[in-house]
């Protein structure tokens, strides 16, 4: 009998060569102990289609899936390979790659559309829960989408009132999913030489869902079948997402909950509390957990948790709920997207409560082996397994949708089985920096301004900036990419904005303290962060909030020097890590936002090499920014830093500035402040 | 380390907060709250509250407000590890010390209204040292210094030095750069003012070094006078917080020197001060601020010896500074400018009751030695204490490109070059000269020839393109003088008339002046010859000798065109140049009215004329003049209406000079709608209103027009004009 199991134990994953962080392995390892498989037990064994993997299996018809190998050693000559059809490696792989564009996009957007009908609720007051609370947040988000702020009274303008901005705003935010004309408000937002790009190559997006659906026809068989033409609308999807759905997610989330300023918290597994009712919140949206936090921290739960004998209520996040709650309320990170079954395996989470997107159902199979509640609680977001309680949250109801989750989790608590392992790693974390508290920090309420950050570009303390963003991929050691690229651009001067889960990575790894900068930086680098008194790399919130770092480089733009366009800027993005159809969705909108952004792991599209090299090369010269695919984080890094270089050359900020002297006809020549 | 500044300057900002409403507290329960708060004589309020938040404390019940805003300010302490960003909330801490520090300054004013010595030069005799705020009358005077760049920027010292020597040694550095020296606070009860005073150096405005107040509180007086140059000058409107900053930035050169031991309130101080674009240069090892941003470059500079703090300071804060080397024993710079050589000081004297007299003649290249000053008869040696002298100095010039036009113009210099010599006094030109030799000169071997020494090398620097060769004969003798005065007053009578009878229809060039673009950088003046500059430093010769001099300058010549109307005096070439110059901002003016678009100004005006509708005539008051006037608004009200090159019809700003030119308001009905001028400002100029009177027609016209002794309200201004018969009642209306 021991010899069979023995010959049956399927292959394990080696914890430390799945994950460099060290509450990752020891969970890994106890979940091996308790026979309990996790996805990286599974990435042993289950290994990704070759063909797949490359971008050229179409599977778009019936007749199909037509299968396209590229030869090892590739093509030389003609590239003959055709699908039944005719469809081309570079249709197919277009087609994959936008129709990936169209389930981020959708998947960002259609989480924006929630919240705008949360705005729309709250703007005509059908809830109690949700108000409109960052009055400076509305007023400012308010003329973008051409809602007035004021209005004439009597011959004078006059502040108008804010009930009816905010409707109007709701109203004016929601048609922008499938308004019949025109073209998305918050394009305007983008420097102009940029929106002139995007009209000139016709990649405007007219409403938001429109374009998703015309990537599903485009990519029905026989339609579209031209890669550049395909790309078009695989550009205006992604855009109608980073310049649409997510950007208008943000706003509308910064509105109704509050702009992040920077706060303190704390991120990792040891987050967790043996002695406190744990719940996990994971997902992506803030609207039900914003009333999860809200109701965990009433004095009536509270009260509740001592009858069951815990001390309190510890709330921890998981993928982008987690960054939305820590950036708003401080809660701490429980850990990234590959962590979300470990959390469970702690034996300590009493309840997990999940929204939408980069759920495992194997969470069901985990949480079977505790006595963790596993609860969905949106529509569209459910698990076949019987032993997962569906609680459809709705804004109507909130409050007390968000009782029942909180006291089911409470009631839970004695239900704990002995064996409780809370790993004891967690490390201190600053978050909460968006567009607006940066340009306060950068000198506070009377001079606050990004031209601070652009002065010290331009003196070369700081090289560039980095946005580096995105998923785990359980293809890679859990975090080591992310971290490796993340401290090479530090060491180099280059300051790092960050979202996603590689915000977790770094907040857990403690980059995001500014004790770091003595560390890890350059001097430069560490020069500026020490007197700004900032971490070096910037929590900048959850994916949707990728928007938060266009807008930030459109701020670095306005306060100039720094050329006219954000493809002039000395910047870069980098998803090291990347797993979700939405990386694919927010690289596009940022490349063709003018911004070179190298992805690592895996790329879609290596076996159509023409595709991709029209991704890689000719993207330049139509958008200023381009793909770029580089695994080996160090490499990843550098050519980030060799693109920041570039860009730093051609604006003539490559040599050591000079300390210019004014006498009086200097300052005369001085233009009108 | 900026933590460390943070830690100190947010620790500080909170004591100082505290203290200030404990201050405002008391004063609630001792004084009405109704009861007027002000700085003497400003149309500002308290003048860096109204720049930055646009809110008027005229009560002390009005200072509640922007100390709740400074308490609002107040961020969070700094945690020692894993703390938030700091460097917003450190501005923020400054800013809401510096609220604080002039709400204990106003309210000074209130409980000791006699701390502060309301004028610009000090009274040792009566210990009284603290000027206090600078009222609107000096700021414009002394604003045009920064405005024009006869003086770079300021340097704002608080504390004391170690010794009185180093405290002199470092403040005559900054002025021999031309720089003001703003003093504040105190080391342990030690001022660098008192310093100086021990040291024997004259402080006040008139030398540039104020001691303004002995608290660190008073800093804020800085700050004021910086930040009215921005809106008079600027055209920044109140309450525009980040233009007013930025405005500063870039154009005041500005930054502190920290000497001695800085605490938490002086950290606070400094950490304001950045809000500015003002850094600080400490003589002790406190924690820097190097990167860049707020500041132009470094924001905190440390441990720098009292050798090179100047050079470092005048570094950091980007300020390019040309120093005149001229080789003579005295210091020498504008700075010393206003230095008195009082009785007690005086050794000799030349003039006063002896003839003194200047001129400056053009010569032939072959006729003069280029640099050779002779003395001709007794020299300061030979001279007694206490006597006068006669004295002539002969100025001759030789250029390819000079012009006996010039002549005047570097006559006229003969005052300023020479009283920038410290411990000479020059007062008065032409053959009314008056040289006062002070001891301290002579102690430092002065003689004549150095006068001539200082003609020879400024005119060569400041005249270069005109001046190839200067020769300066200085004559003691009597027999010498008189010849030379005799001959002087043929030439000044010939340039009179030259001068007279050029009219503005006799010539087809005008000149720009837009020398106040540094500060006003909408504004244009333009030049003709009978509309001197509103600054009163520039007529059309000055203009015409100044572009010939630097052809790149301020002053371009201006082909005046195509005239579109001769009353109102409009010239096409003169509009098209205009709105170029002001940057698309002016499309056209005109010079002969007050009405109907009048010229722009820069607030660096001498005076200003005003409409007065009731008496169908106008008014006007010099900058000097305090009080108020009919128009019901005083002259610094006046100037904040239309400074910063606006064109505001119903006002107009022009020259002291320009009242007794012919074309002056001619296209609303010339001087003879003037109504009322302030007593001083008709004195000044009586002899020329006496002849304009009769050239009009109306010999006893100026007695016609009204001053504050008859009223200062437009009623009774009317009644006295009803009662003279003033030619301004029977005139078309002037609203037209």
């Amino acid at each position: 009998m021991a010899e069979e199991t023995k010959a049956k134990a399927p292959k394990l994953a080696d914890p430390i060569a799945a994950s460099c962080d060290v509450a990752t392995q020891e969970m890994i390892k106890r979940a091996q102990d308790l026979g309990v498989e996790t996805c990286f037990d599974r990435a042993v064994t289950l290994k990704p289609c070759a063909i797949g993997a490359t971008g050229i299996c179409c599977k778009n018809c019936g007749m199909g899936p037509c299968r396209l190998p590229l030869p090892k050693g590739g093509i030389e000559g003609e590239d003959t390979r055709k699908g039944i059809c005719g469809a081309t490696p570079n249709t197919i792989a277009a087609r994959n790659f936008i129709r990936m564009i169209a389930s981020g996009a959708s998947a960002h957007s259609d989480h924006g559309r929630g919240v705008a009908e949360v705005f729309l609720s709250a703007a005509r007051k059908e809830t109690d829960a949700y108000h409109i609370k960052d009055i400076q947040k509305l007023l400012q988000v308010a003329p973008h989408l051409d809602v007035a702020i004021t209005v004439e009274k009597d011959g004078e303008m006059v502040d108008r009132d804010i009930d009816e901005i905010a409707l109007e705003v709701a109203e004016v935010a929601l048609a922008e999913w499938g308004k019949a004309e025109g073209e998305l408000k918050y394009l305007k937002r983008a420097p102009a030489l940029r929106y002139e790009i995007w009209k000139k190559q016709g990649v405007l997006p007219r409403n938001i869902d429109r374009e998703v659906v015309e990537i599903m026809h485009r990519t029905h068989i026989g339609v579209d079948q031209d890669y550049k033409n395909l790309m078009k609308q695989g550009t205006r999807c992604a855009l109608a997402d980073g310049w649409g759905g997510s950007m208008l997610a943000t706003d509308l989330q910064d509105v109704l909950f509050g702009t992040p300023y920077p706060l303190q918290s704390e991120a990792n597994l040891g987050i967790m509390k043996k002695d406190h009712v744990n719940i996990i919140i994971h997902g992506h949206e803030p609207i039900l957990s914003e009333m999860i936090v809200a109701v965990a921290q009433s004095q009536e739960m509270v009260d509740y948790c001592k009858t069951v004998g815990a001390k309190g209520i510890q709330m921890g996040g998981i993928c982008c709920t987690a960054n939305e709650m820590l950036q708003r309320h401080g809660v701490p990170l429980a850990g990234t997207f590959l962590q979300q079954e470990l959390a469970i395996v702690t034996g300590a989470c009493d309840a997990m409560v999940v929204d939408i997107q980069c759920i495992f159902q194997n969470l069901a199979n985990v949480a079977k082996c505790f006595h963790t509640k596993l609860i969905t609680t949106h529509p569209i977001a459910k698990m076949e397994q019987d032993n997962v309680i569906h609680i459809e949250f709705d804004e109507h109801h909130a409050l007390e949708d968000a009782k029942t989750i909180v006291k089911m989790a409470i009631d839970n608590f004695k239900n704990r089985g002995e064996d409780v392992v809370i790993p004891q790693h967690k490390n201190p974390v600053i978050a909460g920096f968006g567009v607006e508290s940066i340009e306060y920090h950068l000198g506070g309420s009377f001079r606050g301004s990004y031209y601070t950050l652009n002065d010290n570009i331009i003196n070369g303390r700081i090289r560039g900036i980095g946005a580096v963003v995105g998923c785990n991929n359980v293809r890679t050691r859990h975090n080591e990419a992310h971290l490796t690229v993340v401290k090479e651009l530090i060491k180099n001067d280059v300051i790092v904005l960050t979202t996603g889960c590689n915000a977790i990575a770094c907040a857990m790894e403690g980059l995001l303290t500014p004790e770091t900068a003595q560390v890890f930086c350059g001097p430069g680098l560490a020069e500026v962060c020490e007197t700004v008194g900032i971490p070096p790399v910037l929590h900048m919130g959850s994916c949707v909030d990728n928007s938060r770092i266009l807008l930030a480089a459109n701020e670095v733009v306005k306060a100039g020097g720094l050329g006219k366009d954000l493809s002039d800027i000395p910047a870069a993005g980098s998803a090291p890590e990347w797993m979700s159809e939405k990386a694919i969705s927010i690289g596009q909108y940022v490349v063709a936002s003018g911004i070179y952004t190298v992805f690592g792991t895996t790329f879609p599209t290596t076996g159509a090499p023409v595709f991709q090299k029209y991704l890689f090369d000719d993207f330049e010269k139509i958008y200023g920014g381009m793909w770029d695919f580089e695994i080996d984080p160090i490499k990843h890094a550098h050519k980030m830093i060799a693109h920041i270089d570039k860009k730093r050359k051609a604006l003539g900020i490559d040599k050591a500035r000079e300390r210019v002297l004014m006498d009086m006809a200097d300052r005369q020549k001085l233009d009108v402040a | 380390m900026s933590k460390m500044v943070a830690f100190a300057a947010i620790q500080g900002g909170y004591n100082i907060v505290s203290k200030a409403e404990g201050e405002l507290k008391q004063a609630l329960a001792t004084y009405d709250a109704s009861t007027k708060v002000e700085f003497p004589n400003t149309a500002y309020y308290l003048p860096v509250i109204y720049s930055l938040t646009g809110i008027k404390v005229q009560t002390i019940e009005d200072m509640q407000k922007p100390l709740q805003i400074a308490r609002q300010l107040l961020p969070a302490h700094v945690k020692r590890v894993n703390h938030l960003p700091y460097l917003g909330p450190l501005l923020d801490a400054g800013m809401a010390a510096l609220f604080a520090f002039e709400i204990q300054e106003a309210l000074r004013y209130v409980r000791e209204p006699d701390f502060y010595l309301p004028q610009e030069e000090v009274d040792l005799d009566n210990g009284k040292i603290w000027l206090g705020a600078a009222d609107d009358t000096v700021f414009r005077k002394r604003g045009v210094e920064f405005v024009d760049g006869s003086a770079p920027g300021f340097a704002a010292i608080v504390g004391a030095a170690p010794t009185p020597e180093i405290a002199k040694d470092i403040v005559e550095d900054y002025q021999k750069k031309n720089l003001y020296i703003f003093l504040a606070a105190n080391q342990n009860g030690t001022t660098v003012a008192e310093q100086l005073v021990e040291a024997g150096v004259q402080i006040g405005w008139n030398t540039r070094i104020v001691p303004f107040g002995p608290d660190i509180s008073s800093a804020i007086f800085a700050l004021g006078f910086a930040n009215r140059a921005a809106m008079a000058f600027g055209g920044i409107e109140a309450g525009d917080h980040k233009r007013m900053l930025i405005y500063n930035k870039d154009r005041i050169f500005a930054f502190v020197n920290a000497l001695g031991d800085v605490g938490a309130e002086w950290a606070a101080a400094a950490a304001g001060c950045v809000n500015w674009g003002f850094p600080t240069i400490a003589d002790t090892d406190i924690p820097e601020i190097l990167p860049t941003g707020i500041c132009t470059y470094e924001h905190v500079v440390g441990n720098i010896s009292h050798d090179e703090i100047v050079q470092k300071s005048i570094e950091t804060r980007g300020l390019k500074v040309t120093v005149s080397e001229i080789d003579i024993p005295m210091s020498y710079g504008p700075a010393f400018e206003g230095e008195r050589v009082r009785k007690d000081d005086l050794y000799c004297q030349f003039g006063a009751k002896e003839q003194c007299t200047e001129l400056v003649k053009m010569a032939e290249m072959s006729e003069i030695e280029d640099g050779k000053v002779t003395v001709v008869g007794p020299d300061i040696a030979d001279c007694e204490v206490g006597k006068a002298y006669p004295l002539g100095i002969f100025v001759q010039v030789a250029g390819r490109e000079f012009q006996t036009d010039f002549e005047p113009i570097l006559e006229r210099q003969i005052h300023h070059l020479t009283n920038y010599i410290q411990g000479i006094m020059h007062i008065g030109q032409r053959d009314i000269a008056w040289v006062r030799v002070g001891k301290s000169a002579v102690d430092k071997g002065f003689s004549l020839a150095h006068i001539g020494k200082v003609l020879h090398a400024k005119f060569h620097q400041d005249f270069t393109k005109i001046a190839d060769k200067v020769e300066i004969t200085l004559f003691t003798n009597k027999a010498d003088v008189d010849k030379l005065t005799k001959t002087a007053r043929a030439e000044y009578r010939t340039r009179d008339e030259r001068v007279e009878s050029m009219t503005d229809e006799s010539v087809e060039i005008y000149y720009s002046c837009t020398l106040c673009q540094s500060f006003a950088p909408n504004h244009v003046c333009t030049v003709s010859p009978e509309r001197t500059g509103l600054c009163g430093a520039y007529n059309w010769m000055d203009c015409k000798a100044s572009f010939e001099i630097n052809p790149t300058g301020p002053n371009q010549p201006i082909e005046k065109g195509e005239c579109v109307d001769p009353k109102l005096g409009q010239w096409k070439g003169v509009n098209d140049f205009v709105y170029k110059a002001s940057r698309g901002n002016v499309t056209h003016y005109n010079f002969y009215s007050m009405v109907q678009d009048p010229m722009t100004t820069c607030g660096c005006c001498e005076a200003i004329a005003a409409m007065l509708p009731m008496c169908n005539g106008v008014m006007t008051v010099n900058r000097d003049y305090m009080g108020e006037t009919p128009c019901g608004m005083k002259f610094t009200t006046l100037a904040g209406v239309m400074g910063g090159g606006a064109s505001s019809p119903g006002f107009i700003g022009h020259s002291k000079f320009n009242v007794t030119q012919k074309k002056f308001i001619l296209g609303d009905g010339g001087l003879k709608r003037m109504v009322w001028m302030p007593k001083m400002f008709k004195e000044e100029i009586k002899d020329r209103l006496i002849k304009r009177g009769e050239e009009m027609g109306i010999p006893n016209f100026y007695d016609m027009i009204a001053d504050e002794t008859v009223g200062t309200t437009e009623e009774e201004v009317y009644e006295f004009l009803q009662k003279v018969g003033h030619p301004a009642l029977e005139m078309d209306s002037i609203v037209g």
